[in-house]
């Protein structure tokens, strides 16, 4: 047994409102350059869909992620290295920029700039990669909220799999009952099949926190990556030839922060928490042989942080005490394996995702409601989850290779919490034998209530800070570099943009880093009245003091 | 070692040459100068690139533009190049004496060896018309072709135009050709290991002489230009684990200045 710990995290299916706040204010952090127009590290899909890139989950397609070979072994199922090699030349299963969509902006200008004339002037939509005009045709989101499902809806990969054994009485049935939206980041796989992919070997899983990132210096832009990863969540930057992916924002994860997804999240569905997982085992995890026992397999090699054997492994591999502790306190291993009602997304590619899913029930509860049925009773949302056939399979494709047992399960769960705590606040009497139905007591029954619907800050996020060399923290905030004249010398106007300064000038902000952060942060009270007329600070120039405008407030609680 | 040079420099030089008299300056510029100077830049360059400019430091793919020309250009040019440079290889680095030493006389040698490098050559040539054609038409891929890049293909598409046409006029189809083993080769071989025969060259033809000068330009420029590409070949992906693991650098974190390829969008 070798212990390594790994960021997860869940997403509550059923509080997702679509409202892509996060796909935004990701892409503000990360994306929002020269050649990563098109690329979302954080996107919003509206299941059933064809999601992003287009059809990105037909494998047979696409030919991400691993399988296994005749000798039972894993392979990454474009093939094997040598062939990987041969065809450096040309990616055979590339996907082209078209497959996301063509990025483009608005020729403002013109709205100002045209002569006085008969008709309002437009603004063109313009390439922002070749700058001509041109036609919008697809986006990322182009399909949102079943937009356009009569058409696009049976090319959904899962739609097609499903309906292979069902019929056609698929498309109808969703339409009506069952719509929802699948928030989507890299999964930062225990199994990376990118980071296998990659000839030039620039792509890495840090020890530490299993998060899965690019050295920018060591990519060669082979671009084999972005085929290897089955939820096409390694975009190559087509101005710097680099391949870049979601980097579980780790500065903030290091200074003990959520990611800016899960920390602006409007419906607070997302989770951040450590799992411990058995890396000698992960490789036969994945290589289990059949497709449905994945799921077990991989909440197999997660271990349990309150075992005594597990954390005295964990001390021995250099497990920090205060990360065994946040571990043990970690909301994504309650949902995933102690309540089971989180499952991971397409265990099938077997790459191990770490990032989990509440399945919805709102939709059941939804159209319950809608035809005048009681939709808190758990008699009735079990009898419509048993008949809602088709919508159960289409969730055990996404979440269980298609085995509907788990994905029911979890429903049920939802369903009996729902149940017994409506009981609980009309004052009916209460019936133990609910939790009973699923397996779990009262009191857990309760936990998971106050973790997924009471939901406070300090519950979904147990995340603990980066461990550093002593010295670090002197070094970064005192940097040679960072004198005037020198490379690390911050622009004038504080972006470093045209026109990005307002009439207050910025004073170059002290670096910032995970090590440092929290010691900066103590001694924030003066800063943040002095700042308190001024409007220009920014997260990206932020030096830790006080709270940068545009940023909501980072608060202990929040309920 | 003496001995080995001596192979090397095949004693042929003394007798095809012998009326070479003192090479002109022009000559030692070209062929000792010269090519001592394009060694130093394409070294010195490549180890300050990979200092200064890791980042730089890629194929700067454009498939995801434009794969219908692409899919057949780039493997085309790619396999044809790689074919060429083996083709050099085998060509200048292998004594005359020695391929006679096991038995193949200079025209079977030249039989075995013509038609692959003509096909080589024709597979390079096609490949790179189409990826310069993809390259101009394709409004996105032209888009992002910067300087650097029509300077390259430039200095590249004349050493590959020479070295195609130079292997056809030398190949005997046309007339006479010339065995470019007795001379090119002796002086390559002869600034390899620093005992330049600047007189070996400059009695070979006309044409041999162009083409080299087009290689070594395109030496010169090469450490400056996406072909530093080619020096990092993955071949070591062969060996290693699937799975990368790395250490949380110390030094990584933090804020630094904007790098390259960090800038903001362009909204214009
Ligand atoms: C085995 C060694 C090599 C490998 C693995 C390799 C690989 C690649 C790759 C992956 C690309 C990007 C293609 C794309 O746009 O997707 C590329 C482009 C290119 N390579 Fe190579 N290459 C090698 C050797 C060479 C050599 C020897 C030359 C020429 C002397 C060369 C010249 C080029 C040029 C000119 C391009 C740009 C094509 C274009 O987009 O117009 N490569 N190479
Ligand atoms: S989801 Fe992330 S870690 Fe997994 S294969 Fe894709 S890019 Fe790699
Ligand atoms: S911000 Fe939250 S609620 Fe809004 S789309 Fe993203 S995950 Fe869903």
């Amino acid at each position: 047994m070798k212990v390594m710990a790994q960021v997860g995290m869940v997403m509550n299916l059923d509080k997702c409102i679509g409202c892509h706040t996060c796909s935004v204010t990701c892409k503000q952090a990360w994306t929002n350059r020269d050649g990563m127009e098109y690329a979302w590290f954080n996107n919003v899909e509206t299941r059933p869909g064809l999601g992003y890139p287009r059809t990105y989950q037909d494998q047979e397609k696409w030919q991400g992620g691993w399988v296994l070979n005749k000798r039972g072994k894993l392979q990454l199922r474009s093939g094997g290295r040598v062939k990987r090699l041969l065809s450096i030349f040309n990616n055979p299963k590339l996907p082209a920029v078209s497959d996301y969509y063509e990025p483009w902006t608005y020729d403002y200008d013109n709205l100002l700039s045209a002569p006085l004339g008969e008709h309002s002037p437009v603004a063109q939509p313009k390439s922002t990669i070749t700058g001509n005009p041109m036609k919008i045709e697809w986006s990322a989101n182009w399909d949102d909220d079943l937009g356009g499902a009569p058409e696009t809806g049976p090319n959904d990969p899962i739609i097609k799999k499903i309906k292979a054994d069902v019929t056609d009485r698929v498309k109808f049935e969703f339409e009506q009952a069952y719509m929802f939206y699948l928030p989507r980041i890299c999964e930062h796989c225990l199994n990376p099949s990118c980071v296998s992919a990659c000839p030039s070997g620039a792509m890495y899983k840090r020890e530490e926190d299993g998060i899965v990132l690019v050295d920018q210096d060591g990519c060669r832009g082979w671009r084999m990556c972005v085929t290897g990863c089955p939820y096409k969540k390694v975009f190559f930057n087509h101005a710097t030839g680099k391949a870049e992916k979601c980097t579980m924002c780790y500065p903030r994860i290091e200074a003990g922060q959520p990611t800016v997804c899960s920390e602006t999240c409007v419906g607070r569905l997302r989770y951040l928490g450590l799992f411990l997982y058995d890396a000698d085992r992960v490789a036969e995890a994945a290589a289990t042989p059949n497709e449905q026992d994945l799921y077990e397999a991989q909440l197999d090699i997660i271990l349990d942080p309150h075992d005594p054997e597990v954390q005295a492994q964990a001390r021995r591999d250099g497990i920090p005490a205060d990360w065994l502790e946040a571990a043990e306190r970690s909301p994504v291993y309650r949902l995933a394996k102690e309540f089971r009602v989180a499952l991971p997304l397409h265990p099938e590619y077997r790459t191990m995702p770490m990032v989990w899913y509440v399945p919805p029930l709102s939709p059941v509860v939804d159209s319950l409601r809608e035809t005048g049925h009681d939709a808190e009773d758990a008699d009735n949302l079990f009898g419509a989850l048993r008949s809602l056939r088709i919508p159960m399979e289409y969730l055990a494709e996404l979440f269980t290779a298609g085995d509907p047992k788990p994905v029911m399960r979890a429903l049920d769960t939802l369903s009996v919490m729902r149940s017994y705590m409506r009981d609980q606040n009309v004052g009916n009497p209460l019936r133990p034998e609910l939790p009973q139905r699923v397996g779990l007591t009262e009191t857990e029954i309760l936990e998971l209530y106050r973790l997924l619907a009471i939901a406070k800050y300090e519950d979904r996020y147990v995340i603990p800070s980066a461990h550093a060399e002593a010295g670090k923290e002197l070094e970064d905030l005192a940097c040679s570099l960072d004198g005037e004249g020198g490379p690390g010398q911050f622009p004038e106007g504080g972006q470093g943009r045209p026109g990005g300064g307002t009439a207050t000038a910025v004073a170059p902000p002290r670096p910032v880093a995970a090590e440092s952060f929290h010691a900066l942060k103590g001694a924030s009270h003066q800063r943040s009245d002095a700042t308190a007329g001024s409007i220009d600070i920014n997260l990206p120039h932020w030096d830790g003091k006080g709270v940068p405008l545009g940023m909501p407030q980072i608060r202990k609680s929040d309920d | 070692m003496n001995i080995i040079v001596t192979g090397l420099l095949a004693a042929e030089v003394s007798t095809t040459s012998a009326e070479v008299a003192e090479p002109s300056s022009l000559n030692l510029l070209l062929w000792i100068a010269f090519p001592y100077v394009a060694i130093a830049t394409i070294i010195v360059g490549l180890v300050w690139r990979y200092r200064y400019d890791k980042f730089g430091w890629t194929t700067r793919s454009s498939q995801s533009y434009e794969n219908k020309i692409m899919h057949v250009a780039s493997p085309l040019f790619h396999y044809g190049i790689i074919a060429v440079f083996f083709g050099h290889i085998l060509g200048l680095m292998i004594p005359e004496t020695w391929t006679e030493a096991i038995g193949l006389d200079e025209h079977t040698y030249h039989m075995l060896t013509l038609p692959l490098s003509l096909i080589a050559g024709a597979a390079t040539l096609i490949g790179l018309i189409m990826l310069i054609f993809r390259r101009r038409t394709t409004a996105q891929v032209f888009q992002r072709t910067t300087k650097n890049d029509k300077v390259m293909y430039v200095f590249l598409g004349a050493a590959i135009l020479l070295g195609v046409f130079t292997s056809w006029a030398a190949s005997g189809i046309f007339d006479d050709g010339h065995n470019y083993r007795e001379d090119v080769a002796v002086w390559f071989r002869s600034i390899l290991i620093f005992q330049p025969q600047p007189e070996a060259m400059a009695s070979a033809p006309a044409y041999f002489q162009i083409h080299a000068v087009a290689g070594m330009l395109l030496f010169c420029i090469w450490p400056f230009t996406r072909l530093v590409h080619v020096f990092s070949v993955p071949l070591q992906y062969l060996m290693r684990p699937y799975v990368v693991y790395r250490k949380k650098s110390p030094h990584r974190s933090g804020n630094r200045t904007t790098r390259r390829g960090w800038e903001p969008t362009r909204t214009d």
